[in-house]
């Protein structure tokens, strides 16, 4: 069982988008490894020949129409009206340099 | 040294249906006259929405699927793919991992058969634009766009060449728009490619090897740009393996006034997604009866439709042409009920032009019979007095003395000249009758 | 106090004019003046004025046909969106944050004609027992304000116990709910997952996420869960399954089998609670139940596997907090949730998310087996809700595992779907509130909150009241 390095710490923390500094990181890094490390009890479980549940209803199939809702729609104020910056209707975030 | 090219696609189809593929939004990105009109809190990612999924995407979905020669799953799900874009407002596309819609397809192109990997249904993301706001480089972000529903369609490698891919693009072009489910309009967006491009060596055939890497090409807007890019990586990369080196796996773009590819990203290791079963979203099981009903209602498709008109008598290249423009199709397959007609030639009329078929008229019967009549005019002939047309061979004759002389001197040919002249001045005389004047009179 | 009365007699109340809704909402408001400042159970509170005026409004338009919840004040957990009106899930990153929607929790209580007081402060996205994970100052427990009064859903229970309201709306996804009803001596149910519409939920964990009802009874909780429950076309995982008259369904006697797992009821678990638990088994089978002893081996497993599953759900969940179209930047998360964030991702990654993430749903299988196999001869479960009282403010989230093991008897019943329902059973030595949990079979409410019924009129605990 492998204990949670600083160097997996901060590899996790730049996956989740999450900026930490260094000191968070050495704080933080005991801390998950003694969670992470208890979790590893379930292995003392048989799991061999057992399904995944990912879901719990026993839904399936569920579905809408292809309709318009405009109930729901917003206007572009409404849209925009919790944003920090703005700019004739975009939303503006600091300059993307990497394309997708 | 030889390469070969080793080329799969990834397209990407927005589906034109109403409504966004998880709320009720409507689904028109292109023509929305401003930023972020169409939104909700779904599409919007706000804090406690969540997704219901749009039932007619789902079908149409299957309906590519079966269109592009796939099986269908029995069961199927959509997965969340985690990355952070602002684009992308809930931090997560929901889309389709291990178990998509479609799997195991083929497509038929003249350069050969190219194999359907899959066919998935995932939401779109939003828009970037970059902008100077307040003298600051900014980024736009406008979520019209988010949630529309997107379907990839992804090959194996099985493209070995620029022409091959071309071919392989404009099919499923064709084909999706047969279908009625999207405009795959390049220009506008609503059918983006990508290309991923490796060049394999001599030793890796031989021993039936792929290579280490693949390059992905983004931004191929058009036809042209897919064949010209292409081109271009293809020899880009084997000018770096033949140094015995192995080119960067990234991601590039293509710019056609500059006539090469640049790098957009690096792509050195695999992005990690960390996709599971999205937990708001009930999975899908279809009845084969469900998946038989969507079977039934695909329309005939491009190459059963070519190979129907040529059956009956268009000539190939004519077939070709006039199958791949879905409006047509209807006024071919109903000329064809007309038993006492030559297709061929009414074929070959249109695609050259000689007949304008007018779409203005919304019944297709009304379509047909005047497309009829002026082909029926075209073939018609002229009744003529005899003196007047000898007094007009004799005119022809004068304001044309070369022509006659070469006649008399042996070149017959010039004979389809000088019927021409008179057909000017007369309309359209009986050619067979035009011909035995003309050789009398000379 | 008028706010000591339950709803059914609160209804009886307006209907014969012995009070107002005014007056209600008068006393309500009177409570939060007085005790807010102290314990911080909310984040928000109203304009007076404005409710003052919609009370005005709820007795001009009562009828006999209006609904049991109109009129009558109630506080929603600041998970619920609320337009209008700030909805922070106690983050700073949520800070000003005013939601363009209603959750449909909450439009189902406004057209019932119930009146919003405030939103209940609570553990920063769900993401804790105690309440003391939250940008907006630590609750207090009213039993002893130098403790806390549990958590996730710290607020609600704490403004039930010190009459702020006459019910609330919180949350469950590993006892949020029951947690602190057992440490502040209310009433509080998980539901079915699926039972209410999660909508406008501020999500944790969305395979395990519940929006339950909670109050000073579970009659209480039976009459809130007639007019939330039921299917909602915006929620994908909500239930067709039919809703229940839950408000009289519950006084029908039945006399259940009820089960004891005695993993619950042994090592781990405080000898006080245990004999709390095992002193109101003997109370029911004196009213004809019968009490079973069951082993179930598998929930000393559910701490583990939860803490695999919710951090990777709410990992997943909170990447959408990014500070582009609301909220603040991603440095604002709390210590607490940036853990969770962490484990939950690491649990997904490449290379770990088979042993981790995937596994862990295997075992989720393996909690449904169990629990089915027991309910093959029980009706219900009785079993504690907390292993421990209420701890000193400071203590869980200043440990982050031992913050884990809190919920060490309240984590198996959400990965399978299943209802319980947490009723008070009495007080430490120490004056320390205790609760049980009675758990039943998924759609079975009614089963359980029966029990909790009958446990409410053969004993007075859930009427005592802490001294403030």
């Amino acid at each position: 069982m492998s204990a949670i390095s600083t160097k997996t710490t901060a590899h996790i923390a730049s996956l989740a988008n999450l900026p930490l500094s260094e000191k968070e990181i050495q704080t933080l890094t005991p801390q998950l490894d003694s969670v992470v490390s208890y979790t590893t009890k379930t292995s003392q479980l048989n799991t061999d020949a057992v399904e995944e549940t990912a879901q719990v209803t026993g839904l399936e199939n569920i579905f809408r129409e292809d309709e318009v809702d405009t109930s729901r729609m917003f206007s572009q104020e409404e849209a925009l009206a919790n944003a920090r910056q703005t700019h004739k209707g975009f939303f503006v975030v600091p300059a993307v340099l990497e394309e997708r | 040294m030889t390469f070969t090219p080793i080329i799969g696609i990834e397209t990407h189809v927005e589906l034109k249906t109403k409504s966004k593929m998880f709320c009720g939004c409507v689904n028109d990105p292109f023509n929305a006259p401003k930023p972020n009109i169409y939104t909700c809190p779904v599409c919007l990612g706000l804090p406690g929405a969540l997704p219901v999924a749009n039932k007619k995407a789902v079908e149409w979905t299957i309906k590519i699927g079966l269109a592009l020669g796939c099986k269908i799953a029995l069961f199927s799900k959509f997965d969340r793919k985690h990355y952070f874009y602002p684009d992308l407002p809930k931090g997560y596309q929901i889309s389709q991992y291990d178990q998509p819609l479609c799997y195991e397809g083929r497509v038929k192109t003249e350069y050969g058969e190219v194999r359907i990997t899959r066919v998935h249904l995932e939401e779109d993301t939003g828009k970037l634009l970059h902008q100077e706001v307040d003298g600051e480089r900014k980024s736009l972000v406008d979520f019209n766009r988010s949630s529309v529903p997107l379907v990839e369609i992804v090959t194996e490698p099985d493209i070995h060449s620029a022409e091959h891919a071309k071919a392989f693009t404009k099919k499923i072009h064709q084909i999706i728009r047969y279908l009625d489910v999207s405009d795959a309009d390049m220009e506008k967006g609503s059918m983006r490619l990508e290309a991923n491009i490796s060049v394999q060596t001599e030793e890796e055939k031989a021993s039936n090897m792929l290579p280490s890497y693949k390059v992905e090409v983004k931004n191929l807007n058009s036809f042209r740009y897919i064949e010209r890019a292409i081109h271009h990586e293809v020899a880009r990369q084997s000018q770096i393996r033949e140094k015995g080196e192995v080119p960067h796996q990234e991601t590039r773009g293509w710019n056609d006034a500059k006539n090469q590819t640049f790098t957009q990203r690096s792509k050195e290791s695999a992005e990690d997604y960390r996709y599971f079963p999205d937990p708001d979203l009930p999975p899908m099981r279809f009845t084969t009866v469900y998946i038989e009903a969507i079977r039934e209602s695909l329309p005939i498709l491009p190459d059963a439709l070519v190979e129907k008109w040529t059956s009956a008598g268009v000539k190939p290249q004519d077939a070709l042409i006039l199958a791949d423009d879905p409006k047509m199709v209807d006024v071919i397959n109903h000329l064809l009920n007309h038993t006492d007609i030559d297709i061929a030639k009414i074929a070959s009329q249109i695609v050259n032009k000689r007949i304008l078929v007018d779409f203005s008229k919304n019944d297709v019967h009304q379509v047909v019979e005047k497309l009829l009549v002026d082909s029926k005019a075209l073939s018609q002939t002229t009744a003529i007095d005899e003196a007047m047309l000898v007094k007009t061979i004799q005119e022809v004759f004068d304001e044309n003395p070369k022509a006659v002389a070469d006649y008399k001197s042996g070149k017959k040919q010039v004979i389809g000249f000088l019927m021409g002249m008179v057909k000017r001045k007369l309309g359209n005389i009986d050619t067979a009758l035009l011909i035995t004047k003309i050789d009398e009179l000379i | 106090m008028l706010l000591d009365l339950s709803i059914h007699e609160l209804n009886k109340g307006l209907d014969e004019k012995k009070f107002s809704s005014v007056e209600l909402i008068e006393e309500a408001f009177s409570r939060i003046e007085q005790l807010n400042p102290v314990l911080n159970a909310l984040i928000t509170v109203r304009e007076k004025e404005q409710v003052l005026q919609e009370a005005r409004r709820a007795d001009a338009t009562r009828t006999e046909k209006t609904s049991v919840l109109h009129g009558l004040p109630f506080v929603l957990k600041d998970s619920y969106v609320t337009q209008g009106i700030q909805t922070t899930a106690a983050s700073t990153i949520l800070k000003d944050f005013i939601a363009p929607y209603n959750a449909t929790v909450y439009q189902k209580l406004l057209n019932a004609g119930a009146i919003l007081i405030g939103k209940a402060n609570m553990d920063a996205w769900g993401h804790g027992a105690s309440s003391e994970n939250t940008d907006f100052g630590p609750v207090k427990n009213p039993w002893d304000t130098t403790r806390v009064p549990g958590g996730s859903t710290g607020g609600c229970a704490v403004a039930i116990a010190v009459r702020m309201c006459a019910f609330a709306i919180g949350e469950d996804t590993g006892g949020s709910i029951r947690n602190p009803s057992a440490w502040c001596n209310t009433s509080g149910l998980k539901v079915t997952y699926g039972r209410v519409s999660r909508y406008g939920c501020i999500a944790y964990a969305s395979s395990f996420d519940t929006v339950g009802p909670m109050g000073k009874t579970a009659e209480d909780c039976a009459m809130v869960l007639e007019v939330i429950a039921g299917k909602d076309p915006y929620d994908a995982t909500s239930s067709p399954h039919a809703v229940l008259a839950y408000g009289s369904a519950i006084q029908k006697p039945r006399p259940l089998v009820v089960g004891l797992p005695h993993e619950a009821l042994g090592e781990g678990v405080d000898a006080e609670i245990v004999k709390g638990v095992k002193t109101t088994a003997a109370l029911l089978e004196r009213e004809g139940y019968t009490i079973k002893e069951i082993s179930m081996p598998m929930l000393s497993y559910g701490v583990a596997v939860y803490y695999q599953i919710a951090p990777s759900e709410t990992s997943s969940n909170l990447a959408r907090y990014d500070g582009v179209r609301y909220g603040q930047g991603r440095d604002q998360f709390t210590d607490e949730t940036k853990r969770r964030i962490m484990i939950g991702t690491y649990a997904l990654s490449t290379g770990y998310a088979d042993k981790f993430y995937h596994n862990a749903l295997k075992a989720r299988t393996l909690f449904i087996e169990a629990y089915k196999k027991a309910f093959e001869s029980c009706d219900v479960l009785l079993m504690p809700v907390m292993p421990f009282h209420a701890p000193k403010l400071g203590e869980l989230i200043a440990d982050p595992l031992k913050n884990a093991l809190t919920d060490a008897l309240t984590t198996t019943q959400n990965p399978v779907g299943i209802p319980s329902l947490a009723v008070p059973i009495g007080f430490s030595s120490s004056g320390l509130p205790m609760g049980a949990q009675v758990v039943g079979p998924m759609f079975f409410e009614e089963k359980i909150l029966s029990v909790g019924y009958r446990i409410q009129q053969l004993t007075e605990f859930h009427k005592k009241k802490p001294a403030l």
